[in-house]
């Protein structure tokens, strides 16, 4: 049986505007039916793999209306958010407590996760613009949700950023339109096929690299991340970095480049350079900072940097006209650190916030000597690190170990170099975290502290399960074949994606 | 905030009526002429601004406190989520179908169908996004704890229409 | 022409955004930016000397379409400026609570956050 997919953006809508309803009395109620949903989504998400469908709203026909689009990657990007948000929003029945207004952060919470559930199924380059919004408007609000000082001026940061890269993006999208006179992405694409790249259509290929870069904080247009993420509360950082930069921003640069405009050698050389740099200053950056979530954060960036710099190689070698089997292994490494990391992070953000709850710092030389003291986020944030850093059983590990391969096999030696040379930055600076917060002296101060057990323990051990057994998507080729391979078809497959979608 | 002179009160309390007739009517026929949800519900918002900017603040606070302004806001979006719904149940999985008109031709005479409906739904959750903008920055937000940050999302609710 | 035009407002407003120091001053850029690909939009449906996209009965549709503006950016702008409102009213009230804790629009003074 087919999924009617505007569920996927329904339910978490609904339940946005039904929570409110609660009031103050009711917060368990809303707490739980707040679960219930995401619980739902994720079930609906693993059910939806494999499939690919298209969905006309109301009935109208496809250049006509509005039409949702399931495919490969898709679904395998759906299956990351609804992983992630499940978790944090276990995460934060407990955590939240500290807050006051908890029913409006539930209700924004489900408004972010209907916003980025609505940007992956969008098959409309404008509802995909509006559901990036609703995803980014929430997410302002949660970033400046405590109300302090550093939190506002953050939020107010984020958002003049983000404000001027939703405009680049729809000053992209009415230069399409100008030019195209289609909206659909199917069409659009049929039409730039028939029609060849004027300079209208160039000028909003750049307007939508920097949208979706400043959206995605690659490296020219980072600034605002590192301090975003961290003020946001511990759920929501994990939210942010795990899934909506994906989201927002490599998911739909990713669909705009490939699947729309068709990837070119300059456009995979763009994508590579900037994965680079991205990579390798987030890496130097990160290991300066003293403040536990904001080293997080920067790590963010380097391993955006990894998913960039996969997609963009898989995109060159297509566009040179190489080997399709290594341009698929470098996309296939792309999108698994993709995943990975949304699972690691995340994780390492709720440890985080773990953390952060039970001494109340968040700098590294006030902790120390925490290993006993919690001992369910020492193992998950142990296992997070290993993940992040590239040790070999965990899933981290075999993202990088594919792009490595990619780049070798494709005769770009110095990328794998520098792969490699980031992946030993990020062993450093996650070994700096596991030295200052969990080994060492125990200070005076925190002696009495104590673990918080229930559902915070609960959510970080099902992400560490997670994290240990991810390897095994790419190695047991059934789970491959379902999960990984469409969506590395659908970039692949680039051009061929209007047709798939007229077709069907 | 006590309000203006008495010249002021007394015309805002004569068109004030009008106004919102005015905001009601462009609600109701937003399917065939220009107007609809939005616009109408801007104008209803204005109604209160007027209100409160002839007789203060209080007097509105009175008339429509925040936390049921909140409520109806939560009402009139999850209702367009219901008449949204609807097209399931009506028709086999057709989302937002428009099941009134396609279904039953004896209520054409409504115009719209479930367009109707929704604009609505649109127009209540625009009237009270609107009114708690104005309402929590007039009250410069000291005595509000966050209140601000809920209030502007759900507007973007209208752009199915 | 007057493309160019649009695309000029839309650099104002960017360097607006960029180069002021006053917050207020940079959420105008902002608004400025947001306007101006509002206009280039509206602008690409225009049609001059067209009618309004309302079919009456008695048009003949074939003349009609010849005739009408185009109405799907119409339709665009609107969501847009709804849009627009809403990150307007939550970057306003952040300025707001702002200037409430540090007593100062100039960003060069709010410099918690560094790095």
């Amino acid at each position: 049986m087919s999924i009617p997919l505007p569920v996927f953006v329904i339910i978490p809508l609904m339940t946005a505007f039904l929570l409110p309803l609660f009031g103050k009395k009711g917060k368990a109620a809303a707490t739980l039916f707040a679960n219930l949903a995401t619980i739902s989504l994720l079930v609906l998400a693993v059910a939806s793999i494999g499939k690919s469908a298209v969905y006309e709203i109301g009935k109208w026909s496809i250049p006509l209306g509005i039409n949702l689009v399931l495919d490969g990657l898709s679904s395998l990007v759906l299956l990351a958010i609804s992983v992630v948000a499940a978790a944090a929003m276990l995460f934060s029945t407990k955590y939240m407590e500290q807050y006051t207004a908890k029913s409006r952060y539930l209700s924004l919470f489900m408004l972010m996760v209907a916003g980025m559930n609505g940007v992956v199924l969008s098959g409309d380059l404008f509802n995909l613009f509006v559901f990036l919004e609703i995803a980014s408007l929430a997410s302002y609000a949660l970033v400046g949700f405590g109300c302090e000082n550093e939190e506002l001026e953050a939020s107010f940061k984020y958002m003049v950023l983000g404000s001027i890269g939703s405009t680049f993006i729809l000053f992209g999208i009415a230069l399409v339109y100008g030019n195209t006179g289609m909206l659909n992405m199917a069409y659009i694409s049929k039409a730039i096929q028939a029609n060849g790249l004027n300079a209208g259509l160039g000028f909003a290929l750049a307007l939508f690299i920097t949208g979706f870069g400043l959206k995605a904080a690659l490296v020219p247009f980072h600034a605002w991340l590192p301090d975003a993420h961290p003020s946001a509360p511990a759920p929501i950082s994990a939210m942010l970095s795990g899934v909506l930069i994906k989201t927002l921003g490599i998911y739909a640069m990713a669909r705009v480049l490939f699947n729309i405009f068709g990837i070119s050698v300059s456009l995979g050389w763009i994508l590579i350079v900037l994965g680079m740099l991205s990579m390798v200053s987030g890496a130097f950056l990160a290991m300066g900072q003293w403040d536990l979530k904001r080293l997080m954060a920067y790590s963010s960036i380097s391993q955006i940097g990894y998913m960039v710099l996969g997609i963009g190689l898989g995109g060159l070698i297509l566009a040179k006209g190489g080997d399709l089997a290594w341009a698929s292994l470098a996309i296939l490494g792309g999108l698994f650190h993709l995943v990975n990391h949304a699972v690691y992070k995340s994780l390492l953000f709720l440890t985080s916030g773990s953390v952060a709850m039970s001494t109340g710092t968040r700098q590294l030389k006030e902790m120390g000597g925490l290993a006993e003291k919690l001992p369910v986020t020492r193992i998950a944030c142990t296992i997070a690190s290993a993940s992040i850093a590239g040790i070999p059983p965990f899933s981290g590990f075999w993202s990088k170990l594919i792009l490595v391969i990619a780049a070798i096999l494709s005769g770009y030696y110095w990328i794998a170099a520098v792969i490699v040379f980031v992946s030993l930055c990020t062993l450093i600076m996650y070994l700096k975290v596991q030295r200052y917060v969990f080994l060492g002296e125990l200070p005076e101060n925190l002696q009495d502290i104590k673990e918080h057990r229930g559902s915070m323990a609960f959510a970080m051990l099902s992400l560490t399960l997670l994290c240990v057994f991810m390897g095994l998507l790419v190695i047991v080729p059934g789970l491959k074949a379902i999960v990984l391979d469409p969506a590395v078809k659908v970039l692949t497959d680039g051009l061929l994606y209007s047709s798939n979608i007229i077709g069907m | 905030m006590s309000g203006m002179t008495i010249i002021v009160k007394t015309i805002c309390n004569w068109v004030k009526v009008l106004i919102l007739l005015f905001g009601l009517y462009i609600i109701l026929f937003g399917h065939a002429t220009p107007g609809g949800g939005f616009a109408g519900g801007v104008i209803l918002a204005g109604t209160y601004v007027l209100i409160m900017l002839a007789f203060g603040r209080e007097a509105v606070e009175k008339n429509l406190s925040p936390s049921l302004a909140g409520k109806l806001l939560s009402v009139g979006a999850a209702s367009f989520g219901l008449i949204a719904l609807a097209g399931f149940l009506f028709g086999r999985d057709k989302f937002l179908w428009n099941f009134i008109y396609q279904k039953w031709p004896d209520f054409k005479f409504l115009g719209g169908g479930t367009i109707d409906l929704a604009e609505f739904a649109i127009g209540l959750v625009v009237t009270m996004s609107l009114y708690l903008v104005i309402f929590t920055i007039s009250v410069y937000c000291r005595d509000f704890k966050c209140r601000d940050k809920q209030c502007d999302i759900p507007v973007k609710e209208r752009e199915q229409n | 022409m007057l493309y160019a035009l649009c695309f000029l407002m839309f650099t104002i407003g960017l360097y607006c955004t960029v180069v002021k120091k006053n917050m207020v001053k940079i959420v105008i850029g902002i608004v400025i930016m947001e306007y101006a690909v509002n206009l280039f939009l509206i602008m690409l449906g225009y049609r001059i000397g067209g009618v309004a996209p309302i079919v009456v009965e008695g048009h003949v549709l074939g003349n009609f379409v010849d005739s009408s503006v185009d109405p799907l950016p119409q339709a665009l702008v609107l969501t847009a400026i709804v849009i627009s409102l809403g990150s307007l009213a939550l970057i306003i009230s952040i300025c707001v609570r702002t200037y409430e804790k540090y007593g100062t629009f100039d960003i060069t003074q709010i410099r918690r956050l560094k790095g």
